[in-house]
């Protein structure tokens, strides 16, 4: 007799805590407010990282098209990954001078990891990290990026 | 059974025999690409032989060509729920090398990032573990709370996972003026949020038949293995290194080294559990004064160490990580080695899983809390 009480009485409290875990499910459809999920892309206008957030590197231009830049292969070296390579070539000053100036900033984005040690390494604050993530594409070459915008020059008084 | 199984139609008794499955490399509950060479009769594991190499990266090879700074980006990817942890051992390895001595504030701000990845960790295994045993619910509970610390992060650090952000000399940035707000208001948050974990799990009938008892793992087993970290500590082997050979802010925290005897994967449950109350008190200590000062100390932009060797070990949430360098006095390491918790946890797994069912074998594996690229690294 007893064991049959006990097999009853452990079926019931089995079954009250199959219950206990419903309830705070059920807390959660009775309480649409504490639901935090987020819908992805239908909130894209609204949806904003952080100031901080590592995205893609990229080449900060000023608004007459001039770029902080000099060329010295600092994040080259300090980037564990071969992510950026930096052409260089040389020009004619007005005065007759030569100078080094960048030919192309290339900067593979598929093989950067975002480590944030060419950001720290540059002595012009040239590039900073974007905040954009949406990396996808359809065809890997268009990953392979050059940052210098066409017929942008150096700023005067950065060196 | 295989003894009384007979034949239908001749009354014969059957013949049986050993076979041999592979449990992954796709395996969703396997976590990533481990293999797992089962040797079953029936459904009875009589030998489990786990097979490595499939995201082998070379990572310490990679380690020797690189300089100092960057090596601390390779350890994100190894074991990438406890990346920072992972990022400290090797500064403090190289901090011990170059004999500096950090900022108080540095070390704080290490402790309470560390006890936050900790917290990230086991709420990310918790929810998984869940979802191991065939429910989807808690995997979707954790990663809400989850949520809360990798915001946190992604504002100081600027990454959610792999986040670079203790570098040999101390912090790459200094913290977010939100950072102290946002994580009290996330203990605050989570201290109300722990028991919803009770109510939806532990008391759980079927949830308590599939881990009381299941892959029982002796104390003498656990030191011999080399298990450490809340597995080990679920045998009632004290090893915690927050405890017994502190480094950054743990000598200031006062805190309990959770320690249960049974060594069955409800033990190992338990423990996990219980650790996220101790890393909220340990953050609790910490968050209300975080000193003033430097959030770095001068380094030269590239550094070499000293000829000698080094080791410096952490706990991260899967156990003991170690990094032993060896310096020829370069510029990069001669040579690079991580002991790592995951690799040594699953060693106890043959041990642990002779005689269960396959089923159970899910659960042994999921608490062991296995991060494949840190074993295979």
């Amino acid at each position: 007799m007893k064991a049959i009480v006990k097999y009853i009485s452990s079926i019931f409290s089995a079954l009250k805590t199959l219950f206990k875990g419903m309830a705070v499910t059920g807390h959660y459809i009775s309480h649409p407010k504490e639901i935090i999920t987020q819908q992805y892309p239908e909130n894209r206008e609204t949806l904003k990282m952080f100031d901080m957030f590592r995205g893609e590197v990229v080449l900060t231009h000023s608004e007459s098209n001039e770029h902080r830049c000099t060329g010295c292969s600092a994040c080259e070296v300090a980037c564990p990954n071969g992510t950026i390579e930096i052409i260089n070539k040389r020009i004619e000053m007005p005065d007759g001078k030569k100078k080094k100036v960048i030919d192309k900033f290339v900067y593979h984005l598929s093989m950067c990891t975002f480590c944030n040690l060419c950001i720290l390494s540059c002595p012009t604050d040239a590039i900073k990290m974007s905040q954009d993530f949406e990396h996808a594409v359809f065809d890997r070459s268009q990953l392979t990026k050059v940052l210098n915008k066409p017929a942008s020059k150096l700023m005067e008084g950065v060196r | 059974m295989a003894e009384t199984a007979t034949n239908t139609n001749t009354g014969k008794p059957l013949e049986t025999q050993e076979y041999f499955i592979n449990m992954g490399p796709q395996h969703p509950s396997t976590h990533g690409v481990l293999r797992l060479m089962l040797t079953l009769e029936g459904e009875t594991i009589h030998n489990v032989e786990p097979h490595l190499g499939y995201i082998h990266r070379s990572i310490e090879k990679m380690c020797e060509k690189d300089t100092y700074a960057q090596i601390i980006h390779l350890t994100d990817r190894m074991d990438y729920l406890s990346s920072h942890m992972n990022n400290e051992a090797v500064s403090l390895a190289v901090e011990q090398g170059l004999e500096v001595e950090m900022p108080e504030r540095v070390k704080v701000i290490r402790t309470i990032i560390s006890e936050l990845t900790r917290l990230s960790s086991h709420q990310l295994w918790w929810g998984v573990f869940g979802m191991d045993l065939g429910a989807i619910t808690s995997f979707l509970y954790g990663f809400r709370d989850r949520e809360m610390i990798i915001d946190i992060f992604e504002e100081t650090c600027g990454a959610r996972l792999t986040m670079n952000y203790n570098v040999p000399g101390g912090l790459m940035f200094d913290i977010h003026p939100n950072f102290q707000k946002r994580t009290k208001a996330f203990v605050e948050h989570f201290r109300q949020k722990l028991p919803e974990y009770d109510q939806l799990l532990t008391g759980n009938v079927i949830f308590e038949m599939r881990t009381k008892g299941i892959g029982i793992l002796s104390k003498e087993d656990a030191i011999s293995f080399g298990v450490t970290g809340p597995t080990g500590r679920a045998s009632g082997f004290s090893n915690d290194v927050r405890k017994h050979n502190p480094y950054s802010a743990y000598p200031q925290v006062e805190f309990n080294e959770v320690l249960r005897e049974e060594g069955d994967s409800y033990a190992r449950y338990k423990v996990r559990i219980q650790e996220m109350w101790e890393s909220m008190s340990i953050i609790e200590q910490l968050i209300e004064n975080i000193p003033e000062g430097d959030y770095k100390v001068k380094t030269k932009a590239v550094i070499k160490l000293p000829k000698g060797e080094y080791y410096q070990k952490v706990e991260t949430a899967r156990g003991e990580f170690g990094v032993y360098i060896i310096s020829e006095g370069g510029k990069s390491p001669y040579r690079l080695k991580f002991r790592s918790p995951g690799f040594s946890n699953l060693s106890a797994l043959n041990h642990m899983a002779k005689g269960v069912k396959i089923a159970d074998l899910v659960v042994i594996m999921s608490t062991l809390d296995l991060v494949i690229p840190d074993i295979d690294r």
